[in-house]
């Protein structure tokens, strides 16, 4: 889940990173006693959870409180990515010396965090490591043991930085660091971590993003930043589909099953889940020249009734020819079961089993009962003798191209 | 008793065992996916939730031999006792 910039300074913040004295404000009247009691020019800062606020007009400097108010009342009407400000973030305009880059990213392939740091910041990292490769630091750390300030001064020191600087910039990385263990985070990026005149060095932006699993760990993070547990914070409005589904699965306690088709338009829909199957069978029929119509996980055992209704959705989108309901090895959700909820759900709509179902691969508990249901029906069962990435490139062969 | 909207489950329960108002009480309260409903002292069967069945057999052996016997309709075989 993601933070409002108004939000990631609380939690650099509260890990005694120095900030600027900001307001998050949720009318112009307010950002005006704000900006008045900054004293001096100030930015205003649209509160969206998307990018493109600069380009957008959603950051504007303020020389009085005045301009400040008018800004704010300008942007708090400005939608920017199709999303209205939650308020406005009323910071000083500081004088800047130099501006740094520092974050931490979860990197999947590595299954470790990285701490980046640059002496080039306020721009793209990405741009940054590809034009000037030498002005950026890295390391991957571990996740489970405390984070040390040797480790953020050996990935300062790579771009050459060195004496006060240094010194001053490692504390920072450091409670960087341990805000990204502790919180469970996947994203504590700040950027730019600025020094200013005075030689003192302050987070001017900051981008936080948390495991979304984290959430009941986190609870007490959540509520001392107002975050209630309606608030999704996903990156898109939910679509049709996923509100079907979802409520679907909200209905029926049993098992869990989720499902997303945000960026994907294929003709291939996909029943899938079961020990990280979800992501590794997509990416299997992908690699194979396939198109997915969604995303789906299931697991936990759901009933007939929530598989079946997941098939459903995912056999009535647009586009979709046929089924591939692939999971890895299943040992709590029962393969009968998920057997029964996509037939039924075939059937309810009236369409041939057979036809419909393109492949079917789950190997694991109850496949022997799986398999007679599947074979009622004329649709081959697969066990693990088919491995995840032929079975999805069986799906893919029975799709026409 | 065979009234059903299954499409892969099926019960039947025995006439004398429909009746048996201690035998709806116990099957409500042993059925996982309340497939069994006591109605006023008689066997009810909740037709709809009869694809749920999770093949347990907590209901055959709440019952007396013969009373309650579970048909897989997909296969043809039958759970009782």
């Amino acid at each position: 889940m993601r933070f409002y910039e108004f939000e990631a300074r609380q939690i650099v913040e509260r890990a005694g990173i120095p900030v600027t004295k900001y307001g998050f404000v949720t009318d112009a009247a307010e950002a005006r006693k704000v900006a008045a009691d900054i004293g001096g020019p100030t930015v205003i800062k649209s509160q969206v959870l998307t990018g493109g606020r600069m380009k957008a007009g959603g950051v504007k400097f303020a020389d009085t409180p005045e301009e400040a108010e008018a800004h704010a009342a300008d942007i708090l009407e400005l939608e920017i990515g199709g999303h209205m400000p939650k308020g406005v973030l009323v910071d000083p305009k500081a004088q800047v010396k130099q501006e740094y880059y520092a974050s931490v990213v979860w990197d999947g392939t590595e299954k470790r965090p990285m701490l980046l740091f640059s002496d080039m910041g306020g721009i793209d990292i990405e741009e940054v490591a590809e034009t000037h490769p030498d002005h950026v630091g890295r390391a991957h750390f571990s996740n489970l043991i405390p984070f040390s300030d040797y480790q953020a001064k050996q990935v300062v020191a790579q771009t050459g930085v060195t004496g006060r600087q240094l010194t001053r910039i490692v504390p920072i990385l450091t409670r960087l660091a341990r805000v990204f263990q502790d919180g469970d985070m996947t994203l504590a990026e700040i950027n730019p971590l600025a020094e200013l005149e005075d030689g003192s060095f302050v987070a001017l932006d900051a981008h936080m993003e948390m495991e979304n699993e984290a959430r009941p760990r986190q609870k007490k993070l959540l509520a001392d930043l107002g975050i209630g547990d309606e608030e999704t914070r996903e990156g898109h409005e939910p679509t049709p589909f996923e509100e079907a589904v979802a409520a679907i699965d909200a209905a029926d306690h049993r098992g869990v099953i989720q499902g997303k088709d945000t960026g994907f338009h294929g003709n291939l829909g996909l029943v899938i889940g079961a020990g990280g199957g979800s992501l590794t069978l997509t990416d299997a029929v992908r690699s194979q020249g396939g198109k997915p119509a969604n995303y789906s996980e299931i697991g936990g055992n759901p009933s007939v009734a929530k598989a079946c209704g997941l098939a459903k959705e995912v056999l009535q989108k647009d586009g979709v020819e046929k089924i591939a309901v692939m999971m890895s090895i299943v040992s709590n959700t029962r393969v009968d079961i998920v057997a029964r909820g996509v037939i039924k759900a075939c059937l309810e709509l009236g369409k041939d089993p057979a036809e419909t179902i393109a492949v079917f691969r789950i190997p694991g508990a109850w496949e022997e009962e799986g398999a007679k249901i599947l074979s009622k029906y004329g649709v081959e069962f697969n066990d693990r003798t088919t491995s995840m990435w032929d079975a999805a490139g069986e799906a893919v062969e029975k799709i026409p191209s | 008793m065979s009234d059903t909207t299954g499409i892969f489950i099926d019960v039947e329960i025995s006439a004398e065992a429909a009746g048996d108002a201690e035998l709806a009480r116990r099957l409500e309260e042993v059925c996982p996916v309340d497939i069994y409903k006591d109605e006023g002292g008689r066997v009810g069967v909740v037709r709809e939730n009869l694809d749920e069945c999770v093949l347990c057999e907590l209901c055959v052996e709440a019952a007396p031999p013969g009373a309650v016997k579970v048909k897989k309709l997909y296969d043809g075989t039958t759970l009782e006792r």
